[in-house]
């Protein structure tokens, strides 16, 4: 790992050549009050004075609709076309925030645990992340009572924290890193071993320990706990789906006559119809139970099978829910639960 | 886009109609001999009442350029008030689609009766000549075949 | 302990109801809130920033069960009790709805008394959302849907606004009908579209216009000027409509100009 300073004036500089190298840049961009990441043409298009983008980035190796398959019916033969992945584009994410980069761990061991997903391990091969440290947080944000922080590294290959005005701190952590900071290496100098980020950094308190919720999940199966909590939860998707690491997916089929495509969208355990059988049977009747089995795969299955926890305190699900289900709250009381 | 032989536009027209007007009006016109545009293809519902707009929407996707809706005159529904039902959907329908930027210049509203075999030659001729004028309806097909634009290569 | 607080409090501790549904203060604006216990009625707040329709919450069974509750709802919960009512959604013997006027609680003894109510205390309109339709109004027809094509791209198909919406209450929506698949399930700028068409068709007459569903998106879509727009075009179209479904009805009288 590297230690370099960019001077504040020269990061779009860089950033400029990034855009004109690599085919694809993601960046948040301001859309009305909020922010998302999209594709940028130009660097002073980014959006630096928001916390975080509303939805995650996981679209960039999940997206939210893709095909797995298309298909042709040819007499009483069927033609399949796979899906051409050397078209993926390579995608630098840019101004990421840690809690963004960390995502794609248990994305990752979610798409590999038994089954090698194809599709997701060729988008994410081709992700170059680019992460800045958080100065600031908000009142959803809980990154450091979930493992992580505001200079977190994990999942990063560039991290950079502006130490002041002038000068930024770029921590180099991968070779892919290391290719970005190539394009343009005269903006870069060597960093003082004294620069410390720490002290830049946005205090967040830490509010609980995962180890702390997986052990009272373990008894909390049938705890009361869970219909007070889910109580004014409305049941969409929406924490789901703007969530870095939920990745439940519902398979359609696009059929037209006789050709189609088989495509992959996301899906959320909150919705009624998820568990829904055929026969009308649901095993997750109530909002409770499926509130229930959200915070339960993120806090305790995930780490039993995955040995990863599926949760990185961004904060977004709290911010997206229209009844503010804030879930750092709902995980102190689960801390707190005797 | 469908062309004909001269390379010119050739719409395709979707038309819903109700059983006992309008599908027997256009009957009337066959068995009259009178001559009208081949662009129409009739989808025959029992009712105008049954004609759910998305039906309207699918059509579209599916590749009309143009549709026709048409059924029994106000007061002679053969099941008494389903145009009149059909008539305020529509109602409602139109303003919505229009607010949306969806063309409502390529939907034809109509009252044939089963006795009014020109008016539905007039009817079709007078829909194929307008939509040949405005074109395909592209943007919305397009929009239709958002999945295709991703490519894909043969195994 | 407020007035508001003290009355909830004395309707659960005398067993006039087993459940207070209100609002309480959030992370960063008022959410529901529901009491159990006498107790727990100390959370109750009610100002002009309480916006959740807690009405979305009658129709649930697995929330309010067979046993009398009451809300302390704002004008938009009242009109969604009347709209209910009107749709036979709610059973007004198991229910006691009251708002907070000033200092006073009022406590609404009929359907005649809330619907008073609702047209005395009609809230001033929200400009910006008329400032939009307007906006819109004034495009020409492929700038509409231009607007709406990108707009509704942005869309996730999280359903946060059938979610949040309180006439929103079919237990099987019409998108999930599949047999056909009717409207396709992934999020696509067509199938987007198609979605809220069909939320806002059904909305048609019966939208209370408390912009919920916009409230709702996490991604700030405009889809309450759909519903805003549908209700000023029906008001239009009907002679000042106000009587819930406008397609469960006709009136051989209706006039339209393009129907030839």
């Amino acid at each position: 790992m590297e230690r370099l300073i960019i001077k504040s004036d020269q990061i779009h500089t860089w950033l400029a050549k990034i855009i004109e190298t690599v085919p694809r840049v993601l960046a948040p961009v301001k859309t009305g009050s909020k922010a998302e990441f999209k594709e940028i043409k130009d660097a002073g298009s980014v959006a630096y004075d928001v916390i975080t983008t509303t939805s995650s980035v996981k679209a960039s190796a999940f997206p939210n609709t893709e095909t797995l398959f298309a298909y042709e019916k040819q007499g009483t033969d069927t033609k399949i076309y796979d899906v051409a992945e050397e078209n993926f584009l390579d995608t630098v994410i840019w101004r990421a925030r840690p809690c963004d980069a960390v995502g794609f761990g248990p994305l990752t061991k979610i798409f590999n645990w038994d089954y090698k997903d194809k599709l997701y391990n060729e988008r994410f091969s081709r992700l170059v992340v680019v992460s800045f440290a958080c100065d600031k947080a908000d009142g959803c944000c809980f990154c450091t009572s979930v493992g992580g922080g505001p200079g977190n590294t994990a999942g990063s290959d560039i991290m950079l924290t502006k130490i002041n005005d002038k000068e930024t701190l770029v921590e180099v952590l991968t070779d892919k890193g290391q290719k970005l900071i190539d394009l343009c290496k005269d903006c870069f100098t060597k960093a003082d071993d004294s620069i410390d980020k720490e002290s830049v950094l946005a205090k967040i308190p830490v509010r609980f320990t995962r180890e702390q919720i997986h052990e009272k999940l373990a008894k909390s199966f049938e705890s009361p706990i869970w219909k007070a909590q889910s109580e004014r939860c409305l049941g969409c998707g929406a924490c789901a789906f703007v969530c870095p690491t939920c990745a439940c997916f519902d398979i359609q089929e696009g059929a037209h006559g006789n050709h189609g495509r088989r495509v992959r969208c996301w899906d959320s355990c909150g919705f009624t119809l998820f568990t829904q059988h055929t026969s009308g049977h649901n095993p997750r009747p109530t909002q409770a139970t499926r509130w229930r089995q959200r915070v339960m795969h993120k806090f305790s299955y995930m780490p039993d099978r995955l040995d990863i926890y599926g949760c990185t305190g961004c904060g977004r699900c709290s911010r997206a829910c229209p009844v503010d289900m804030n879930i750092a709250e709902h995980l102190t009381n689960i801390a707190n639960n005797e | 886009m469908e062309e004909n032989n001269n390379n010119i536009f050739e719409p395709r027209i979707i038309a819903f109609v109700c059983n006992w007007c309008t599908y027997a009006g256009a009957d009337l016109t066959g068995t009259s001999r009178i001559k009208y545009a081949t662009n129409v293809e009739i989808v025959r519902f029992p009712c105008t009442g049954r004609i759910d707009f998305m039906l309207l929407l699918k059509a579209f996707a599916g590749g009309a350029d143009g549709i026709i809706i048409s059924g029994c005159h106000p007061n002679d529904c053969h099941y008494t008030s389903g145009n009149f039902h059909a008539r305020r959907r529509w109602m409602v329908f139109r303003d919505m689609l229009d607010f949306m930027g969806i063309d409502i210049e390529r939907i034809r509203w109509s009252w044939v009766s089963a006795a009014e075999g020109a008016k539905w030659a007039d009817v079709v001729n007078d829909t194929v000549g307008k939509i040949r004028e405005m074109g395909p309806y592209t943007e919305y097909k397009k929009a239709a075949k958002f999945l295709e634009e991703e490519k894909i290569i043969h195994e | 302990m407020s007035k508001l607080s003290e009355k909830a409090a004395t309707l659960l501790s005398e067993g006039t109801v087993k459940m207070i549904i209100g609002y309480e203060q959030g992370t960063e604006r008022p959410r529901p809130a529901f009491c159990h216990k006498p107790e727990d009625c100390e959370r109750l707040i009610f100002n002009d920033q309480c916006s959740n329709n807690l009405a979305v919450y009658l129709t649930k069974k697995e929330i309010i069960g067979e046993d009398k509750v009451g809300v302390v709802g704002n004008y938009y919960v009242i009109k969604t009790v009347i709209q209910l009512n009107r749709e036979n959604q709610i059973n007004l013997q198991n229910l006691v709805v009251m708002t907070v006027d000033g200092d006073d609680i009022i406590t609404f003894g009929s359907i005649d008394e809330m619907q008073q109510y609702v047209d005395t205390h009609e809230p001033v309109p929200n400009e910006k959302v008329l400032a939009v339709i307007e906006k819109i109004d004034k495009m020409s027809r492929s700038e509409r849907w231009d607007y709406w094509k990108s707009e509704l791209s942005k869309c996730v198909r999280c359903y946060a606004c059938r979610a949040a919406c309180p006439l929103c209450y079919c237990n099987r929506c019409v998108t999930e009908v599949n047999c056909p698949q009717w409207i396709e399930p992934w999020a696509a700028p067509l199938s987007n579209m198609e979605w809220q068409i069909n939320r806002v068709m059904h909305m048609s007459g019966r939208c209370v216009g408390c912009g919920e569903c916009a409230a709702a998106c996490p991604l700030e879509l405009p889809i309450g000027i759909l519903t805003k727009k549908m209700g000023m075009d029906i008001k239009n179209t009907f002679g000042g409509w106000k009587d819930g479904s406008v397609l469960s009805t006709y009136n051989v009288n209706d006039k339209e100009n393009f129907i030839k």
